[in-house]
């Protein structure tokens, strides 16, 4: 007689990990990241560094003090992906300690006080975000101008890390605002929008470089969808609901509001479509719910956008909407199999 | 042709197929000795007939049906009773139960067979000629086929009845063998199925990687008005709800049957066994087993029950280096045997010998981060994840609101998590803890009703000796009792 282990079925799984899902979704930052580093220079790396750098530090002291197993939750890559999320909507010359604030913000208090990988409420990325833009307003605004704006020369590596760790003033012909503070800001000033989008800032659909960058997300977004580590249904929603307000408002009054690709194109739609509304652990869980999510978003964004406080919206529509998500997910259950019609 | 209906879900698996579906089914061993379980069926267990000591014959009843949904249980060859006592079967839990053990005489010989004409039958009566012939679910489910036989009351008419081939489990191929080399006998089983249902359509749903099987049924059911289909080759097409889904578009109700939805579905065996029980007055007394994984030589064997399974591995040349598992069925919802020393029974479909390499590793369990894989692949169109919470935090009666009963344990959910979270095995232990709590109450309803009957029965008692005495007793006293014994009278 030969004994054997027993162990419940099924026997054999798809080869597949969280840290397989996390790794996918930083391979697909890469293209737009590339774009970002072609035309805002060395910043975005470093930025990205110091990110990491403090993410990993962060979630292996939270994971040690929490009494969880340090090999297998940091190998899951969660922070990583955390800390570039939120290093690449930061200005690129964003001063060190704004980085590290956000990622501790992001990965001590909205992650691991909530309770640590999937049961956080709100998508800890955001959380740092918002709290940066509410405290340092001024930091935050800095951008650095495309290259290929105007007559600049892009900063050397060391004029970069200077710049981030000691706070060497950067000239200020470099600096400048978003396309999409631009607009907001030269709408005050009642020109239409049509005007505003001759400035040289603006490029073929939306922001000079920006637009890129866009397109570099969108690639990965894609193959993302595609491998399944993100749902469709969110983007989808996400971009639907943003290209649905602004064709409206478009078409009411195209003097006033920006029209839909405009807005597709701009500020963090497609990035925040693809990778942060995507965060599953925030997001509604029902499939139906998960276009209702995306939709909110989408929808938020603009409002925010074109009547709220801020240039870009993604960061408090994407929060706005995880307080929703639990909400969503209790009306829309999925019909069960053999469950009556109606 | 008319069209299929796709399910919600499912899973492209890993097939192995081939490893053991290219051998012609072979004839098993006859040990010296046979365990033959006394319980390898739904139902009441069977009651043994016979004693330690007693020649029994092959095809002898051994175990008589117990009540309505029971089946009996045969002597699978000739030889003598040793024992009648409990012996470990094959079981997730490993525990024992009731067997008889045959010392087999190797003469193999046979009772008188009396072979009967299903269309000169009472319906009934045939009911009972396959209930007393054992015949059951052989597709692994061993529900007595005669109780599935009789519509009864359940619904107007069966207008569809659906014979499964689809074998949709990796590894398993006793169906694939059995359609290409026994079609005919097959198809004649159906017809006696369809003479007792009647129903207006006759479907054979075969997955479309079975081509030998798929053109061999075809030209078995020339003439007869089945239909064969070729489904999808997708996990799971072969479970019952799905099944029924492809080839009809009718959904089972979460906890009903086929018949509320006027279908009866059947395994292809099942067809085969009834075949021989009416046209050769042959009891089941074996099955085709896919012996495969990392043995030797994989195949198809046909075996009598009660053979353990050490011996069919040894048929198949033994176990190569390095088997870490032991599974009855298939990998998805076949179950691990704690050691190879139990016997073949009705619902053992394959032996799967796994070696590492043929098993995912353990891995650590993740929280879950609601990714929602398991929810796109749930054939059951069920939110795995919201039960996986429900039955952590043992809120059962949420758990069982979201559809709980709904879930068929076909493991899709637990194949594609990327945090391996063991998903399937929470359902189980939700669902078991709900019929624990239920068995409890009607428990406790039981002993209620008792303490209330010996209540009033005490009472009664009382009442009755104080009338007795209020006979001998000065009438005054019986003034005073009066409205008491009237009110207990009442
Ligand atoms: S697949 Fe696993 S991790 Fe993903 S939602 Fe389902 S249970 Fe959670
Ligand atoms: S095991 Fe249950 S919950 Fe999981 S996929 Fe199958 S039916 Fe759905």
């Amino acid at each position: 007689m030969r004994r054997f282990q027993t162990i419940t079925s099924p026997h054999v799984l798809l080869e597949t990990s969280v840290g397989q899902v996390m790794r996918r979704v930083l391979y697909a930052m890469l293209p737009g990241v590339a774009a970002l580093v072609w035309f805002f220079g060395w910043g975005v790396l470093v930025n990205l560094a110091i990110a990491t750098a403090v993410a990993l530090v962060a979630e292996a002291t939270m994971l040690a003090a929490r009494g969880k197993p340090l090999a297998a939750h940091l190998g899951d890559c969660s922070a990583v992906v955390t800390a570039w999320l939120l290093a690449v909507a930061l200005p690129p010359l964003a001063p060190w300690w704004l980085t590290t604030i956000g990622v501790l913000s992001a990965i001590v208090v909205a992650k691991h006080l909530y309770g640590g990988l999937g049961y956080n409420p709100f998508n800890p990325a955001m959380v740092g975000y918002v709290v940066l833009l509410i405290s340092f307003p001024r930091e935050m605004s800095t951008w650095l101008i495309p290259h290929g704006v105007g007559q600049t020369q892009a900063l050397t590596l060391a004029e970069t890390l200077r710049a981030i760790f000691l706070g060497a003033p950067v000239v200020d012909a470099l600096t400048g605002a978003t396309p999409l503070d631009v607009l907001r800001t030269k709408m005050g000033l009642g020109l239409s929008v049509a005007e505003i989008r001759n400035s040289p800032v603006f490029g073929l659909v939306s922001g000079h470089g920006w637009e890129w960058a866009v397109l570099g997300f969108l690639a990965g977004g894609l193959w993302l969808i595609y491998t399944r580590a993100a749902d469709w249904r969110i983007p989808t929603g996400m971009l639907g609901g943003l290209a649905l307000i602004s064709t409206v408002l478009y078409l009411i009054n195209p003097q006033k509001y920006a029209p839909p690709w405009f807005h597709l194109w701009s500020g963090a739609a497609i990035f925040g479509a693809f990778f942060i509304a995507t965060d599953p652990v925030t997001a509604s869980a029902t499939p139906r719910g998960r276009l209702i999510y995306g939709a909110g978003i989408g929808v938020l964004v603009y409002i925010i956008r074109a009547f709220g406080g801020y240039p870009d919206g993604v960061a408090f529509s994407v929060l706005l909407m995880n307080i929703a998500a639990p909400t969503i997910d209790l009306y829309t259950p999925p019909r069960v199999f053999g469950a009556r019609r109606g | 042709m008319s069209r299929l209906f796709p399910f919600h879900g499912g899973l492209k698996t890993v097939r192995h197929k081939t490893e053991s579906n290219a051998l012609p089914i072979e004839p098993g061993p006859l040990p010296r000795r046979l365990v033959v379980p006394l319980r390898q069926h739904m139902g009441n267990v069977a009651k043994p007939s016979v004693q330690p000591g007693d020649r029994v014959l092959k095809g002898q009843m051994i175990g008589q049906a117990d009540g309505y949904i029971s089946a009996a249980v045969h002597a699978p060859s000739s030889g003598v009773v040793a024992a009648v006592e409990p012996r470990p079967v094959p079981h997730p839990s490993g525990l024992a139960d009731l067997c008889v053990i045959i010392e087999t005489d190797g003469e193999d010989r046979w009772i008188e067979r009396e072979p009967v004409d299903y269309r000169r039958l009472h319906p009934s009566d045939l009911r009972n000629a396959l209930r007393n012939a054992g015949v059951v679910g052989l597709g692994g489910a061993v529900f007595p086929s005669a109780v599935k036989l009789n519509p009864g009351g359940h619904c107007e008419r069966v207008d569809t009845l659906i014979l499964n081939g689809a074998e949709c489990e990796p590894w398993i191929t006793c169906d694939d063998r059995i359609m290409r080399e026994r079609a005919a006998e097959i198809v004649a089983g159906l017809a006696v199925m369809a003479h007792l249902l009647e129903p207006l359509k006759v479907l054979i749903g075969i997955e479309d990687d079975k081509p030998e099987a798929i053109a061999a049924m075809t030209a078995a059911c020339a003439g007869t008005g089945y239909t064969v289909r070729a489904v999808p080759t997708r996990y799971p097409s072969g479970s019952v709800k799905q099944l029924i889904f492809l080839l009809t578009g009718r959904e089972i109700p979460e906890q009903g049957l086929p018949l509320d939805i006027g279908v009866q579905c059947f395994n292809v065996a099942t067809a085969h066994a009834v075949h021989r029980a009416i046209a050769h007055g042959e009891p089941v007394l074996s099955r085709i087993v896919t012996v495969t994984g990392h043995v030797q030589r994989p195949r198809n064997i046909d075996v009598l029950l009660g053979t353990r399974f050490a011996d069919l591995i040894a048929q198949c040349g033994g176990y190569r280096d390095g088997v870490e598992r032991l599974i009855m069925g298939g990998p998805m919802m076949g179950f691990a045997l704690h050691n190879d020393d139990v016997p073949v029974t009705k619902a053992t479909n394959c032996i799967l010998a796994a070696s590492a390499e043929q098993l995912t590793p353990e891995q650590p369990v993740m929280p879950c981060i609601r990714c929602g894989a398991c929810v796109d692949v749930c054939p059951a169109n069920l939110l795995p994840q919201q039960l996986y919470w429900f039955a952590r935090a043992r809120e059962f009666d949420k758990a069982r609101d979201h559809a709980l009963f709904g879930c068929i344990e076909c493991g899709c959910c637990s194949y594609v998590c990327p945090s391996h979270i063991p998903l399937v095995q929470y359902y189980r232990y939700a669902k078991n803890e709900i019929w624990a709590r239920e068995q409890e109450k009607e428990k406790a309803e039981l002993a209620r009703q008792r303490h209330q009957a010996r209540q009033e029965r005490l009472e009664r008692e009382k009442q009755e000796r104080e009338a007795k005495l209020r006979q001998k007793a000065p009438p005054r006293a019986a003034a005073e009792t009066g409205t008491e014994t009237t009110g207990g009278a009442g």
